[in-house]
């Protein structure tokens, strides 16, 4: 807990200190700070207890769709995770219902305005803004809202290098930096064309095709001839004893937390999922300092691509295939996770439960598009279209040039000539492909020369490499994105252009020049670790490319610069026969977990986290014949809360798909606006600070 | 299973289902059919929950006397909650024309033993806190009025009646009316077809639809109201209020609003100019406008978060009367239709007195004021209920 004082890839910037009280205690945010983060930079996880039943609230979102993080900031309720913290701000934990300050006097209020647009873009995140771009390239003119401060989206939470194609979709660079990039171009075609309101949410779109907008705490209509909805995507989640607990979020939240409001959430972290959402966030974790316990995924194989997973094992980061989360204990936040072993059909195989002391579990089985609005307008007759996420779930790199497609679909839906070149489409489609299949083959060496080792055994739409070569020396299969990269040159200048830019960290370089009696070798290995002593260790033990022991080696430099781009390079003396072995060096130690069983409470978990609702109400009334989740809705309030269904819907179907029900019986609850809770007085009018 | 029933009900709205439990509970073999997936997924669902028996209107008042003892008794009888409150109906005057109006139904409404007085401004202040002072003469407040919650109440008769044998059929659509000679015979739906002497049109805002099967000409038509609610706040408001004004935008012929026992805040206007037509979608003017009237009215509320918005039809009448009847010319067909946005607080009462009219011949209440609301009486004559 506390705050990252320091990080390998992001600055911290300096900032001014606000003091505020919590619960009558004085603590001291950062300007322009939320609320939430605040309170984690200063150990607190458990902002308040549930009206409905005092359980401990605390972070789970994020971002402002749920109200978990509820808190009373000078008297009104707020999101703790949206508000920044001002001077002197009083927060309080919720007790109860929210009492409204007895504020009697008429305020004064304004009419809501209607602003007309050629087109509306809902969502600053890569679609969002890649298709900004386009409209303003063609002289489109436009508004584009997000509810961040900033643009970016997603992308200004991944510290990492993307994938994709260096030409089309900034392979090589880092998500926080494409974010900027991306801004500056919409800045620069779009100076006067495309309207960027920042914090301005989307409140839903009205069967008028008028879409509510609150900008920066006022109510707008916007009129949109064209709409795209570039809104992104939701976490699953998963139902568990404990999965209510503070200290159970998804990976959005845990970005947020500490790469973008730089706040230690966690001291040990365990991982639910093995996707590159789950691998690269505990790639994050690690990069900020945190420990990471350990990692499951149900499947027998992670489906993340296989340089994240690698990376993540090369660090000690135990993988547990075929495993998934029973439980989570504690009183009042996430003490323990238990883990078991599931057989082919998820079913839990017994005595297998590891028990682990963590205080976190992050949990990422899989996004759902974010898309109630684009269908509503669909359904209301708009001219709408979707992009990224919304769209169809994919890496940012695909939801990019998704979000580039669209735009220029736009242009040409206002009347304006534009051309879509016909190969986009297919590398959109190679984008959002899935990881493909494994093959290993035999790395082409120099012997006695300096040449790179490639381990990207795996078919990833990724292509920096290939790019960076000063010799043209690395390839991939003729015109395609997904081919496997591999060294075919008679000369490496070992310059280790590809070490430093190969996104997955897979590329070592190996000189045999170093020793002519070939007794050793010198390795140079990437690093993106903030590990000051790597440099003094002379002695490390070298690991293999999952974080198996290899042997030993010395660390005779570290190479950084500028141009290094936040990476650093490891010169690495080890035995020439390792030379081959070798992929990187043990930074930490692994813990193990303790044996143990776990009692069973699976009836009693929270299903709808709002209204409190358990798996043993919504079953009983499956077995009753319930199929309409509007009337399991009305009888328990499954999905009345402030985040409307969010998270408890998904996991209501798989209740009727655990009770044998077929699917094609039940019925959808119906979605209602407003998107996220929105203050009456906003719709009245009433003017912000008034 | 054979398919003969003693009595089948369609529609299993706010209607369809109390009249279908009452049957049930007198040992009848009851049968209701509902083209949605569920109960109360019509007009039910959009109620705001008010029950008052302070009409103005003789019949309604009975009835809802009769709904108010089952509402409010529902969870000792049967045990299951209802989100039931007895927090009343507040009807503030900052003008003399809603200050005549309201004391000149006084009369009538104590007339019929109804707990209502009229307050001056301290008395209406006290009742709702926060309430806007200036101008404010006095207001009418009827303790014993309440509210519930829609989504509950017709879950509970739901489950109840079944409990009891009443057989629900969800997802069909009644296509044809069995007629022999004069008399029903039963029912056909797009999947399959039920026998029985009694059907019971409870069809609520398809009612007009439901009698052309019939050969009738049923005089309902369905108009929107939009709606929303706040997430809870501390509980520190009783009554419902309903301001009679028309509102200074021009869009509102009055508005109404109700915490209810979770502590949410529901609220609705009356369109100065009726949305005809069956659209249930939210349309973007009504928050702007529901939110002035309500800050103007309660500036405390301004702080309230706001969770949801919908729409839901008023199927009305001419003259905003419900039709409650036995149709003359086919004998066993019952009217229970037209309940002009008051269902779910006339649904039990309703039920109650069909229940009787159908086994033993005449309603529970007077038959002389159950006659007001035949299907055949002169829906263009009588004057319009004033508190609508």
């Amino acid at each position: 807990m506390g705050r990252i004082e320091k990080h390998p890839i992001l600055s911290i910037p300096k900032r001014q200190d606000i003091s505020f009280t919590f619960n009558s205690k004085k603590l001291t945010a950062k300007e322009e700070e939320v609320i939430s983060s605040a309170l984690f930079a200063h150990g607190i996880n458990v902002f308040g207890h549930h009206p409905l039943d005092g359980s401990p609230q605390g972070l789970y979102c994020a971002n402002g769709q749920c109200a978990h993080c509820m808190v009373v900031a000078d008297g009104l309720p707020v999101k703790a995770c949206m508000t920044v913290v001002s001077p002197g701000m009083t927060v309080q934990s919720l007790k109860g219902n929210p009492k409204m300050p007895q504020e009697d006097t008429v305020p004064k209020m304004v009419n809501v305005r209607t602003v007309k647009t050629p087109c509306l873009v809902i969502g600053g995140g890569p679609a969002g803004l890649s298709a900004a771009i386009e409209l303003a390239k063609f002289g489109v003119r436009g508004i584009l809202v997000d509810d961040k401060h900033t643009l970016g989206g997603k992308l200004t939470l991944q510290t990492h290098n993307f994938f994709g194609s260096r030409g089309d979709c900034y392979a090589g660079t880092r998500g926080i930096d494409i974010a900027h990039l991306l801004e500056e171009e919409l800045k620069e075609y779009g100076g006067g064309l495309v309207d960027v309101w920042l914090n301005s949410s989307a409140v839903g779109v009205f069967c008028d095709g008028k879409v509510g907008i609150v900008k920066q705490g006022n109510h707008v209509l916007v009129k949109p001839d064209i709409l795209l909805v570039a809104t992104g995507a939701r976490e699953k989640m998963l139902a568990f004893p404990g999965c209510d607990l503070p200290g159970v979020y998804g990976a959005g939240a845990f970005q947020t937390l500490v790469n973008r409001d730089l706040v230690h959430p966690t001291e040990r972290l365990f991982i639910c999922g093995g996707g590159n959402v789950g691998l690269i966030s505990g790639y994050h974790a690690l990069q900020a300092g945190i420990d990471v316990v350990g990692l499951v995924e149900a499947l027998p194989e992670c489906g993340g691509y296989k340089v994240h997973l690698d990376k993540l094992q090369r660090l000690g980061v135990p993988v547990y295939t075929s495993y998934t989360v029973c439980c989570v204990e504690g009183k009042d936040c996430v003490e323990k996770v238990v883990i078991c072993g599931v057989d082919e059909r998820f079913r839990r195989i017994p005595s297998t439960e590891k028990i682990f002391q963590v205080d976190t579990l992050l949990i990422a089985v899989g996004l759902s598009p974010v898309n109630e609005i684009y269908i509503k307008a669909k359904e209301y007759g708009m001219k709408v279209f979707a992009a990224g996420d919304a769209e169809e779930i994919a890496e940012a790199s695909a939801a990019m040039f998704n979000g580039r497609i669209r735009g220029r679909k736009i242009v040409r839906e206002t009347g304006k000539p534009c051309f879509i070149p016909e190969k986009w489409n297919e590398i959109a489609a190679v984008l959002q492909s899935k990881p493909g299949k494994e093959i290993e083959k035999s790395p082409h060496t120099l012997p006695g020369k300096v040449y790179p080792l490639i381990r990207c055994i795996q078919e990833i739409p990724c292509d920096p490499c290939t790019k960076v070569c000063p010799g043209n020396a690395i390839k991939v299969k003729e015109g395609t994105l997904t081919g496997q990269p591999s060294f075919e040159g008679d000369v490496c200048l070992g310059c280790a252009q590809c070490v430093l830019v190969c996104p997955g960290l897979a590329i070592v370089l190996v000189d045999e020049r170093y020793d002519t009696e070939h007794k050793r070798a010198l390795l140079t290995l990437p690093v993106e670790l903030d590990n000051d002593n790597i440099g003094s260790c002379e002695e490390v033990t070298t690991v293999g490319p999952w974080g198996q022991g290899i042997g030993t080696g010395r660390v005779i430099g570290v190479r950084s610069a500028a141009s290094q781009d936040r990476r650093r390079l490891i010169l690495l003396d080890v035995p020439f026969e390792d030379r081959g072995h070798v992929a990187g060096i043990k930074l930490r130690e692994a813990t193990e977990g303790t044996r143990g069983s776990v009692p069973s409470a699976e009836e009693d978990v929270i299903i709808c986290r709002c209204e409190r609702v358990t798996k043993r109400e919504i079953v009983q009334l499956i077995r009753c014949g319930y199929r309409d989740m509007n009337q399991i809705k009305a009888a328990l309030r499954t999905g009345m809360g402030a985040c409307g269904g969010k998270t408890c819907t998904e996991l209501i179907l798989g209740l009727f798909r655990e009770e044998g029900v077929d699917l094609k019986d039940v019925i959808l609850p119906v979605h209602r606006l407003p998107e996220t809770e929105v203050p009456l007085g906003v719709f009245a009018g009433v003017k912000k600070g008034m | 299973m054979s398919n003969n029933y003693d009595v089948i009900v369609i529609g299993g709205g706010s209607i369809g289902v109390p009249t279908a439990l009452f049957l049930t509970l007198e040992g009848q073999k009851v049968l209701v059919v509902e083209s949605s997936s569920s109960v109360g997924q019509g007009q039910n669902k959009a109620a705001l929950g008010g029950i008052r028996a302070t009409h103005s209107d003789p019949a309604k008042i009975l009835i809802c006397q009769e709904s108010l003892r089952i509402f409010s008794e529902w969870e000792q009888t049967h045990g299951q909650n209802i989100g039931w409150k007895k927090g009343g109906y507040c009807f503030p005057a900052y003008r003399t024309h809603e200050e005549n109006i309201l004391k000149s139904l006084l009369p009538i409404q104590k007339s019929f033993g109804l707990n209502i007085d009229w307050l001056d401004a301290d008395g209406i202040r006290e009742v709702v806190p926060g309430i806007q002072h200036e101008g404010l003469i006095g207001g009418t407040f009827s303790p014993d009025d309440g509210q519930a919650s829609p989504l509950l109440a017709i879950d509970a008769m739901f489950r109840v009646s079944r409990e009891r044998g009443c057989i629900y059929r969800f997802r069909e659509r009644v296509v044809e009316l069995l007629i022999e000679g004069n008399r029903v015979k039963g029912i056909r739906t797009e999947k399959d077809t039920y026998y029985t002497p009694v059907v019971v049109n409870a069809a609520g805002a398809s009612a007009k639809g439901m009698g052309k099967l019939a050969g009738l000409d049923i005089p309902v038509t369905p108009d929107s109201h939009e709606a929303g609610i706040s997430a809870p706040i501390e509980q520190f408001l009783g009554p419902l209020v309903v301001d009679l004004r028309p509102g200074p935008e021009r869009k509102t012929s009055n508005f109404y609003f109700v915490q209810n026992n979770k502590g949410a805040v529901i609220f609705c206007y009356t369109p100065s100019k009726p949305f005809l037509g069956t659209n249930r979608e939210p349309t973007s003017e009504f928050l702007p406008i529901v939110a002035r009237r309500m800050v103007n009215l309660l500036p405390r509320l301004k702080n309230m978060l706001i969770r949801r918005v919908w729409r839901g039809l008023y199927p009305m009448t001419p003259d905003g009367l419900p039709i409650c009847d036995c149709v003359h010319e086919i004998e066993g067909l019952y009217l229970a239709v037209g309940m002009c946005g008051q269902g779910f607080m006339i649904g039990p009462g309703i039920g109650r007195n069909m229940m009787n009219l159908i086994l033993y011949g005449a309603p529970v209440m007077e038959q002389k004021i159950f006659d007001t609301l035949s299907f055949y009486r002169d829906f263009y004559g009588s004057k319009k209920e004033a508190l609508k």
